[in-house]
Formats: C-alpha cells, sequence, structure tokens
C-alpha cells in the first residue's frame, strides 16, 4: 500500500528528524525575528496598568498610608491596600511551603521593597505617577539580617503573625524565627565514624545569596470576563496549573472559571515557579474595574522582591582514612529563607533533596541537619536553574572533597577515582535515602582527564608555581537528582508531581501534543515533538506542541528542577506508544492480517518479509473512516506519568583558570564539560543548555551575590551592579558526552538543563581556591569577585 | 522605562539650544547620547521639565586639526571617535579608551561631550582629558569660554558649566615631544564603571623622564589630576622604583568609597595598580623601555 518504498530505513528514519537529532529549534524562528509573543506584549482593550508602592524599610511597622494625593494624580483610579483587600481575605495568601505571605503589607513591612500598595491607573506612566505620591508613615524596627543571629534569645521577631505558631507548615519549630528543622541519616552512626577515623576534614562553605534573574521580568495581565465570570491570566508562569489551583484556593473561583494562558517566557530558572503579589492584585484590580490589569516588574523590583535563591550557611565535614576514602559525611545548615517562606520545594523536603550530598562518591554514613530561619530579607529560596538545593548540595560535596585531598596530600582528580560509586554498584543506595539508577563515574572521569591532557596540566601547573604565577586547576565531578518526582515522595499542595502529555494524531498524518510542562527556553517545541516522532513515526517537522493555556493543555505541575523531560518526557513517550498500540489494531485490521503478524518499522507497521505494511500517515486517515467494529474513531490520548524514580544525571567538568596576583582577577583559560544525561534527544539542543548553564554557573561562582547591608538595604539589585556575564566575559565551552541510560525512564533520558549551573559552579571556585593551595588555602569565599581574590592574594603577600 | 512627564525640544542648531538652555536654565537639561541621563529618569532621580535634544545639530559633529589642537564636536559619538583616523594617529589614547566604554550599542550613543561634561566621576574621559591638558569650549546665548579640563570638575555631577551654557567641544593640545599615553582600567564586566582606571602621558628625553601627567577615574568625587604622581616620575629614568613611587603617589591621591567593585582598600590599590600599568604602556610608547 505504500508509495514511500524507494526510500531506505535510514533515509525514512533521517525524514523523522526524531531522538538523536541535532534538529534545529522550532521557537527561533520567530524569536529571531522579534515575533515571540510575552506577557507585556499582550495588550487588551481597555486594560489599565498597575505599580507598587513598596517598602523603603526592612522592618518596620506601617503607621498610616495616605494615598490622597495619588488619587488626585491624572490616570491613577484606584489605590489598594491590604485593608482593602482583607474584605476578600487576600491580603495574605498561602505559600507553595505551607506558609502564608503577605499580598500587601498588613501592619507592618518584613523587607525592603516589599509590596505595600498597588496603584491602578489607565497608563504605565500615570501608575508611576502614582506611586510617588502615596504617603507611607513607618516606625522602624530593628532588622535581622544575619540569619545565623535569627535564632538567638534576644533576635528581633519577624513574623508577628506566626509568632506563637508552633508551626508554620514545614513540622515543628523552636523560636519566632525558626521555620523548620530537617533531619536525615544516622547522627550516632555518623558520630562514631568521626571519632573512628583517621583523618577528619571540617569547613566553614556559604553559599550566598543570588538571583535567577530571567532577562524577562516576572508580570501579568489579569483580565475578568463580567459576563461570563471567567477569570483570565496570562502571566510568566513556569507552573501554570499549579498557579491555577492555588488562585482557585485563594478567591474561591472555580477552577473552570479560571483560565491560565503562559505565553512566551524569557527565561525562568526557578524565579517564576511560585506566586506573587502582583498576580494577585492584577486580579483583584481586574474584578474591582471590570478592566483588564497588567503589572509588570522592573528589574530593580525582580532582584530586590522576586524569589532569591541559595543562602545556604554550611557546615561540611568528612571522616576519611588515610588514603583518602571516606567514611563519613556530616552537614549542618542554617537556611535563610527570608520572611515568608515561599520557596518552592516538594511539600516533604523543606530542605529539597539536599540529601543528595553524598554526590558521586561511595559514603557509608551520614547526617544532614538544616535549620530554615526568617530574616528581614526578600523571601525565596528558588532552585535557580538546579533541582530543589541540589546544586548547594554539589558545592558543597565538591568543595569538601578537595578540602580532603589538599589534607592528605592526594590528587584531586585521584582521591575522587578513590570514592566513586563503582558502575557495578548501580542501582545504588545512598546513605542518606536515594536510590541512584544509573551512573558510570570513572569513565567520565578518566575521558575528561586525558581530554584536557590533565597531566600536562599539573606539569604547567607545577612550573608556574615555581615562578610564582598562580594558575589553578578545578575539577567537578557531580551527581544530581533531577526529575520530580515519584508522587510517593513529591508533591506541591498536596498535588503529586506528576506530568502529562495528550496526543492528537489528525487525518492526513499531522499531530498535536499539549503538555503538563511549560518551557522556558529550554526548546521543548523541539525536542518533545522528537520524542514522538520516534515513536510514532511522524516526522517531527508535522508535529505542534503547546503549553501553558490551562484550558487547552492536561495538568501538569510544570517546568522547573530537569524535570520536563524526565517526567512529561516520558509521558510523550508513553502517550506515542498508547497511540501506537492503537494503531497497530487498525493496520491489522485494514490490511486483514493479525495484529501479531505485525511489526514496527520506523514509521509503519509491515508484515516482515513481505510487501503487507501500512504507514503511520496511512493509519491516521483509517483511524478517522476505516476502523474495527467496537473501535472508536480517531486517535488520540492522553497519559499521565508517575516517575517510579528520580533520574541522576551526572558529569565531570575541568575548569583552568589564570590569576592576575596584582588585580585579583581570574581568567578562565579553559572550560571542559562532559555530561552524562543518558539517552540524547537533540545534541544541539544539549549543547545550547549546557553553554547556558555554564554562563549562570560563571556569573554566580565570579560575581552574582545579592547584598544587603546590617539594616537591610538591598545593594546593587540592578544589572550594573548585579553580574550576568556578556558574550565578552563568558569563557570558550568545550563540551563532551557519555551515555548512561535511565533505566527506568521509557526512552532512558535524565534531564540537562541545570547540570551545568549545578556541576559548573564548584568546578569554578575548585579551580581558584587550587591556584591557592600551595600556599595553604583550603576554601575562599564566593563569589569570587576581584577584590576577593585580591584579599586572598593580600593577605598572601603576594600581590609584591 | 517611566520618567516623569517632561517637554522635548530638539533645535536644529547651537543658537537655537543655548536659547533653550538659557529661556529653562535649570528645568532643562540636555539630552546628548542619554546613557547617564535617561536611567537617571528612569529611576526619577532626574525629572528635568525639558529635555533639550541636540542629536539633531549637525555643526557639533566632527573631528580636526586647528592649529596646533585637536577639536573635537561636543555631539561625536564614541563609535565616530574608535573610527577617526585622525586620532589613531595622533591621540590613540582616546580611541583605546573608547573601546573600554560600555558596549557597542552604547559607543553609538554615546558622546564625547557628555562623557566630559556629565561630572560622573565614573565617566572614563574626564581623567584622560585632564591627562591631555584638554580645553572644554562652553557656549552660552552671552558668549563663549574655554575652560581648562583640569579646572572643570567640582564634584559629584558638579561642574563648572552653567544652567544656560551647552558644551560644543572638546581642545586637545597635540602632543609634537613624542609623548607616549595610556589609559589602563579594571571593571568587573562590559558596561561597568571603572573599579579604577589611570590616564598617564609621559614624554622622554635622554633616557629620563622629561613630562609626564597622571589622572586617575572613579576614585574619589571627581576625576583626580595627580601632580605628585607625575612629579615622582618626571626627571626618573622612569625604572621599577620610580613607577613604584608614582603609584604610591597616586594611591595617596585617590579617595574611592567602598561599593560592590571593592573596599577602599582594593580600589586605592587598583589606583596604583592601574598606574603602574599605564606608565608602563605609556612609557614604550614614548620609547623608553
Amino acid at each position: 500500500m505504500s508509495d514511500a518504498k524507494e526510500m531506505t530505513l535510514e533515509e525514512r528514519e533521517a525524514t523523522l528528524s526524531g531522538i538523536g537529532t541535532a534538529r534545529k529549534r522550532k521557537e527561533d524562528a520567530r524569536f529571531i525575528r522579534g515575533q515571540g509573543n510575552y506577557v507585556d506584549d499582550i495588550k487588551l482593550p481597555g486594560m489599565l496598568h498597575g505599580d507598587f508602592v513598596r517598602s523603603q524599610h526592612a522592618h518596620a511597622l506601617i503607621k498610616s498610608i495616605d494615598a490622597s494625593k495619588a488619587l488626585e494624580v491624572p490616570g491613577v483610579l484606584a489605590v489598594i491596600t491590604a485593608k482593602d483587600l482583607e474584605p476578600l481575605a487576600l491580603h495574605w495568601m498561602p505559600t507553595l511551603a505551607g506558609d502564608v505571605a503577605a499580598v500587601l503589607a498588613d501592619k507592618k513591612v518584613h523587607y525592603q521593597n516589599q509590596e505595600i500598595a498597588f496603584v491602578v491607573a489607565v497608563d504605565r506612566y500615570a501608575a508611576a505617577d502614582g506611586v510617588q505620591e502615596v504617603v507611607v508613615e513607618y516606625e522602624a524596627l530593628p532588622a535581622l539580617i544575619d540569619p545565623l543571629t535569627a535564632l538567638d534569645d534576644d533576635a528581633p521577631i519577624i513574623r508577628d503573625d506566626v509568632a506563637d505558631n508552633d508551626e508554620v507548615g514545614q513540622g515543628k519549630r523552636r523560636h519566632p524565627n525558626h521555620i523548620f528543622e530537617w533531619e536525615v541519616g544516622d547522627a550516632a552512626a555518623t558520630d562514631a565514624a568521626f571519632e573512628a577515623a583517621e583523618v577528619t576534614i571540617a569547613e566553614d562553605i556559604l553559599y550566598p545569596r543570588c538571583h535567577p534573574s530571567p532577562i524577562e521580568t516576572c508580570g501579568c495581565v489579569a483580565s475578568m470576563d463580567g459576563v461570563n465570570g471567567k477569570l483570565t491570566v496570562y502571566g510568566t508562569f513556569q507552573a501554570p496549573h499549579v498557579i491555577r489551583t492555588v488562585v482557585s484556593l485563594i478567591t474561591g473561583l472555580a477552577e473552570s472559571s479560571i483560565r491560565i494562558v503562559s505565553p512566551d517566557i524569557g527565561g525562568g530558572f526557578g524565579n517564576k515557579v511560585g506566586a506573587y503579589p502582583g498576580y494577585i492584585c492584577a486580579a483583584a484590580a481586574s474584578i474591582v474595574t471590570g478592566h483588564p490589569v497588567k503589572w509588570i516588574e522592573s528589574r530593580i523590583d525582580n532582584l530586590s522582591a522576586t524569589a532569591f535563591a541559595r543562602d545556604y550557611h554550611m557546615v561540611g565535614e568528612l571522616a576519611a582514612d588515610k588514603d583518602g576514602k571516606i567514611t563519613a559525611i556530616r552537614a549542618k545548615v542554617v537556611a535563610d529563607h527570608g520572611a515568608f517562606n515561599t520557596h518552592a520545594q516538594p511539600m516533604k523536603w523543606p530542605a529539597g533533596l539536599f540529601n543528595i550530598v553524598t554526590g558521586s562518591y561511595d559514603i557509608p554514613v551520614g547526617h544532614v541537619k538544616v535549620d530554615g530561619v526568617y530574616t528581614n530579607k526578600a523571601p525565596g529560596g528558588v532552585a535557580y536553574r538546579c533541582s530543589f538545593r541540589v546544586t548547594e548540595a554539589a558545592y558543597l560535596i565538591e568543595r569538601m572533597i578537595d578540602v580532603l585531598a589538599q589534607k592528605l596530600d592526594i590528587d584531586k582528580a585521584e582521591i575522587r577515582k578513590r570514592n566513586f560509586v563503582q558502575p557495578d554498584q548501580f542501582p545504588y543506595n545512598s546513605c542518606l535515602g536515594w536510590e541512584y539508577d544509573s551512573g558510570d563515574y570513572p569513565t567520565a572521569l578518566e575521558q575528561a582527564l586525558a581530554a584536557v591532557d590533565y597531566e600536562g596540566l599539573k606539569k604547567e601547573q607545577a612550573e608556574k608555581r615555581e615562578a610564582g604565577e598562580l594558575m589553578g586547576i578545578g575539577i567537578s565531578t557531580f551527581t544530581e537528582i533531577v526529575g520530580a518526582g515519584p508522587t510517593r515522595n513529591c508533591d506541591i499542595v498536596g498535588l503529586g508531581m506528576f506530568d502529562s502529555c495528550e496526543i492528537r494524531v489528525h487525518p492526513t498524518g499531522s499531530a498535536i501534543a499539549r503538555l503538563g510542562t511549560k518551557a522556558t527556553g529550554q526548546g521543548h517545541e523541539t525536542t518533545f515533538a522528537q520524542i514522538i516522532a520516534t515513536e510514532l513515526g511522524i516526522p517531527s517537522d508535522d508535529i505542534a506542541i503547546e503549553e501553558g493555556d490551562t484550558d487547552t493543555a492536561p495538568y501538569g505541575l510544570g517546568t522547573y528542577g530537569s524535570r520536563s523531560t524526565p517526567v512529561a518526557g516520558a509521558a510523550a513517550a508513553r502517550a506515542a506508544r498508547k497511540i501506537r498500540d492503537k494503531a497497530k489494531k487498525i493496520a491489522a485490521h485494514v490490511l486483514e492480517v493479525a495484529e501479531d503478524d505485525l511489526e514496527w518499522e520506523v514509521d509503519r507497521f509491515k508484515v516482515p518479509g513481505s510487501d503487507v505494511q501500512m504507514t503511520m500517515k496511512e493509519i491516521a486517515m483509517a483511524a478517522y473512516s476505516n476502523v474495527p467494529d467496537g473501535m472508536e474513531h480517531g486517535l488520540e490520548t492522553v497519559d499521565y506519568y508517575d516517575p517510579p524514580n528520580f533520574t541522576y544525571p551526572f558529569g565531570a567538568y575541568i575548569c583552568v583558570v589564570d590569576i592576575d596576583r596584582f588585580t585579583g582577577d581570574v581568567a578562565v583559560r579553559k572550560f571542559y564539560a562532559l555530561d552524562d544525561c543518558g539517552t540524547r534527544i537533540n545534541p544541539m539542543v544539549i549543547d545550547g543548555q549546557v553553554h547556558g548553564g555554564l554562563a549562570e554557573a560563571y556569573g554566580i561562582a565570579l560575581g552574582q551575590e545579592i547584598v544587603y547591608d546590617d539594616t537591610g538595604n538591598v545593594l546593587g539589585a540592578s544589572l550594573m551592579d548585579y553580574f550576568l556575564p556578556t558574550a565578552v566575559e563568558t569563557p570558550e565551552w568545550e563540551t563532551d558526552f557519555t551515555v548512561t541510560p535511565s533505566p527506568h525512564h521509557p526512552i532512558g533520558a535524565k534531564g540537562v538543563g541545570e547540570s551545568p549551573n549545578v556541576g559548573g559552579v564548584p568546578a569554578f571556585a575548585n579551580a581558584i581556591v587550587d591556584a591557592f593551595a600551595h600556599h595553604g588555602v583550603t576554601h575562599m569565599r564566593m563569589p569570587h569577585t576581584q577584590w576577593r581574590v585580591w584579599q586572598t592574594l593580600n593577605e598572601l603577600g603576594l600581590n609584591k | 522605562m517611566t520618567p516623569g512627564s517632561f517637554e522635548y525640544h530638539r533645535p536644529q542648531s547651537v543658537d537655537e539650544a543655548v536659547a533653550l538652555l538659557g529661556q529653562y536654565g535649570d528645568e532643562g537639561k540636555v539630552l546628548a547620547g542619554g546613557h547617564s541621563l535617561v536611567p537617571m529618569m528612569k529611576l526619577r532621580l532626574a525629572a528635568p521639565s525639558h529635555l533639550i535634544d541636540i542629536n539633531g545639530i549637525d555643526d557639533l559633529k566632527g573631528i580636526a586639526e586647528d592649529g596646533g589642537e585637536i577639536v573635537i564636536g561636543a555631539g561625536t559619538t564614541q563609535a565616530e571617535v574608535l573610527a577617526s583616523d585622525l586620532l589613531a594617529e595622533s591621540c590613540p589614547i582616546l580611541p583605546e579608551a573608547a573601546a573600554l566604554i560600555a558596549d557597542p550599542q552604547v559607543r553609538n550613543c554615546g558622546t564625547v561631550g557628555g562623557n566630559c561634561a556629565n561630572g560622573d566621576p565614573g565617566n572614563d574621559y574626564p581623567a584622560i582629558m585632564i591627562a591631555l591638558g584638554a580645553s572644554y569650549t562652553l557656549r552660552s546665548a552671552d558668549g563663549e569660554r574655554q575652560v581648562v579640563a583640569a579646572d572643570f570638575y567640582e564634584g559629584v555631577y558638579a561642574t563648572a558649566i552653567e544652567d544656560n551654557e551647552l558644551m560644543i567641544a572638546v581642545r586637545i593640545p597635540t602632543h609634537a615631544d613624542g609623548a607616549g599615553m595610556s589609559y589602563r582600567k579594571i571593571k568587573r564586566k562590559v558596561g561597568d564603571y571603572a573599579i579604577a582606571a589611570a590616564a598617564v602621558t609621559l614624554s622622554m628625553d635622554g633616557g629620563k623622564c622629561a613630562s609626564a601627567t597622571v589622572a586617575l577615574t572613579n576614585v574619589a568625587d571627581t576625576a583626580v589630576l595627580s601632580a605628585a604622581a607625575a612629579d615622582a616620575l618626571v626627571g626618573s629614568a622612569v625604572d621599577d622604583k620610580a613607577i613604584d613611587a608614582a603609584a604610591e603617589k597616586a594611591m595617596a591621591d585617590s579617595d574611592p568609597a567602598e561599593d560592590l567593585r571593592g573596599p577602599v582598600e582594593y580600589r586605592r590599590a587598583m589606583a596604583g595598580e592601574m598606574t603602574r600599568r599605564a606608565i608602563r604602556e605609556a612609557l614604550a610608547r614614548a620609547g623608553g623601555s
């Protein structure tokens, strides 16, 4: 029946542009033409604009808010305060972590730039004019900025609203500024291992507060249709379905009366997972005025008031024998969550998946304790291009193993080899409770060492040291845990962290697939089509991918934590397989053969050794015209995938730096990144993800920090000061790979978008510290700005 | 970008522009490249009632030699400085510094006059103009006057320019004595102001330094002319000892504030280090070693 006999098997496969193809990104055609459709591009008839009056203080009582002058500004229609939202019970909102957060400051402000009043006006200029005219009278309170003093007896109490509660959503707490205590591992056995150890090391390691800083800031357009009672919110949402559920819970509107749309999104990196006051205020303002209301953050608003990342104050300890074999790990963390606990972790994991802190190493016993505390800083603690708290864990173990190597004078590659989980140990159960699915760490590291000529670099470094020059070699052999996740471990506000894909094949053999995730730059329209193309035998160019509209897409938990491919990608493969099963029945019916006689071959079913065959394109038409008795017409299905386990991507990164000993300038001479993300769907997209993540890692390691002064003023919340590396600063990247498929994922894929951030930061940091290792330096505080590196040089007298 | 409201003017001639400045006084603000003013307006730190856009005035453009001086129209962009054969030949420090100012987009708009007249200690040209002995031509409806760059800067955003004056041109004496020049800048990233930077001119005669100037960027409220640093060089062989002495003097003359570029100690040390590097480069260019 087929007319495609002329094509070889390989040609037919190439036509699909399926898994493994470096297919060009489908999204880019509109992005490079400036034809993307971002939230701020949305302009609805009669649309109003909102802007916030924000707190000047980090901690203060609000004595009064006088909006009378603002209401006289031409074009200003309304000034909304907590008092106005209170009758609607919208002045506070639940957070994804079981806490509550103020929508508009209610009686007091908890951090600088907190939202106090929402000015609604006919245009953006009038709204800003109005903001200037609102007069807020404060009574300043002492601010708590250092999280290490948060639990002191005399610490200022930040959250009067929950001061008497013995928990705030994540278990028992012991102080009004305490949020949670989370422990994992065997404390007694760990203590015993440390006591028995031949050698131990301990290091204070801060992962400073930084910010995901997507190029597009957060924003929304809320539009309440007064006639049919439906609220539509276009917004920068990484998890549109969760937002819909949260909006429903907050407002009492039925989910069927709420439509959340995420249009094109200009980067998320965790910043756009949660719910912000702007969304609630825009929706409330639309309900009140009957007009659509737009709210778009400024850069300063975004950096100073929306979700930050990290701020983990860690003490890491390793016990080992004299050959460097690690016998135990201990970590104590104070986690600064800011004024409200709004981090976006699976509910059962207040410190995320931080217990991946054993990394790539076979450590027999360990103990981890994390205390979350409130401070007078912006709330957050989101996963900035990483799975929940995994980058903090990777940074800690990858730094500590270097500290141990220096203490024992063992080569930093060698000590890793001595501690790796070996390939034959998988699936590997870590002492802190994870089952690693697959990995081959020794092969990855050997490949990396050979690629950079590690021995040659070591020799050169020795010569440089003789000559008084500073050259550092940093190694990072990280393991991630991504793809949240199994619903038995993972939920957000009670919602299991499954994900979904719905596929509909049209009569002429093209298809549309909708997923519960939402790309913020990852290229889902390209790669998900490739998965389906390979599974269904339909060219990926003929498969449209849609995400982000809760009226049309199946429910899913969204895009973050490298979960899109491990979870939604698996749903896509499984949905395609369900369709293929039905297609086989239709083919057997049309071809009048037994189903069991048919075999799948690239893009068709055929009876082996014969010309009896039917392509998927032909089957698609038959699905709408000639189905077996009793079978429903059509060719579509939906799959909700609950992953049996996380996936564990890993990598071996090597960074080489040269340090100007007079200025503290760090020049990255070489950066080699080997990633193993299991089955590779699109090598070009993977390279792009790795390049982007490494650029962020470079930014974090060398410059990114949200700095507060001791009264809580946030310093440098603009791109003038906050370091987003440009093409000029960004080093050259060499990428490489090994392939160790995930045994439990339908196509063996693991997720890769976040590996370069997680693994990159310790590679840079380790290289910089390594440059000083021969002077006895074991750790230096991030970010490694010129002045901090110079301080080390100056203390050591190396800048003379 | 939500500035306060303002009235926009686009004069076509210098006379028209200075008439507007005379009319509006401190209510008016000159818009040249806009890369300092517009961000200030965005944050509403600046809220001029009248914006006088001088980009339509052709007379403010151009780079020419005029009787022992190089004359650069105030409206000349950094990109035009970078592309100038005349400057590459006779005053290479300017195109070299232009390449360190921000990024190509900014350099396509940002002007020499704006950089010199703005009074921001982070701007790169003031120190260079001071080191070069340049002067600024200022014009108002009442007439024209010359102000030496070294006398122009009074404080942060405070300069000798009056509200009714427009900077017309920068006049730089040509250095016929074979002086070497160098501008060395350390910054955090593209587009950033200097952590510290140093401009040096230096001429040699018979193995000794015959003349020198040293000026510093962004290590005080204004660009700093360090006469003491220059004095440490003049008459010396510009050996390591003299260079270190000059750097020490430059550090002593700098008074940086702590900010996210680093603590005072670091920024002062970088004023010294940039001075060292600029001296060495200027020396090599002056035919020394």
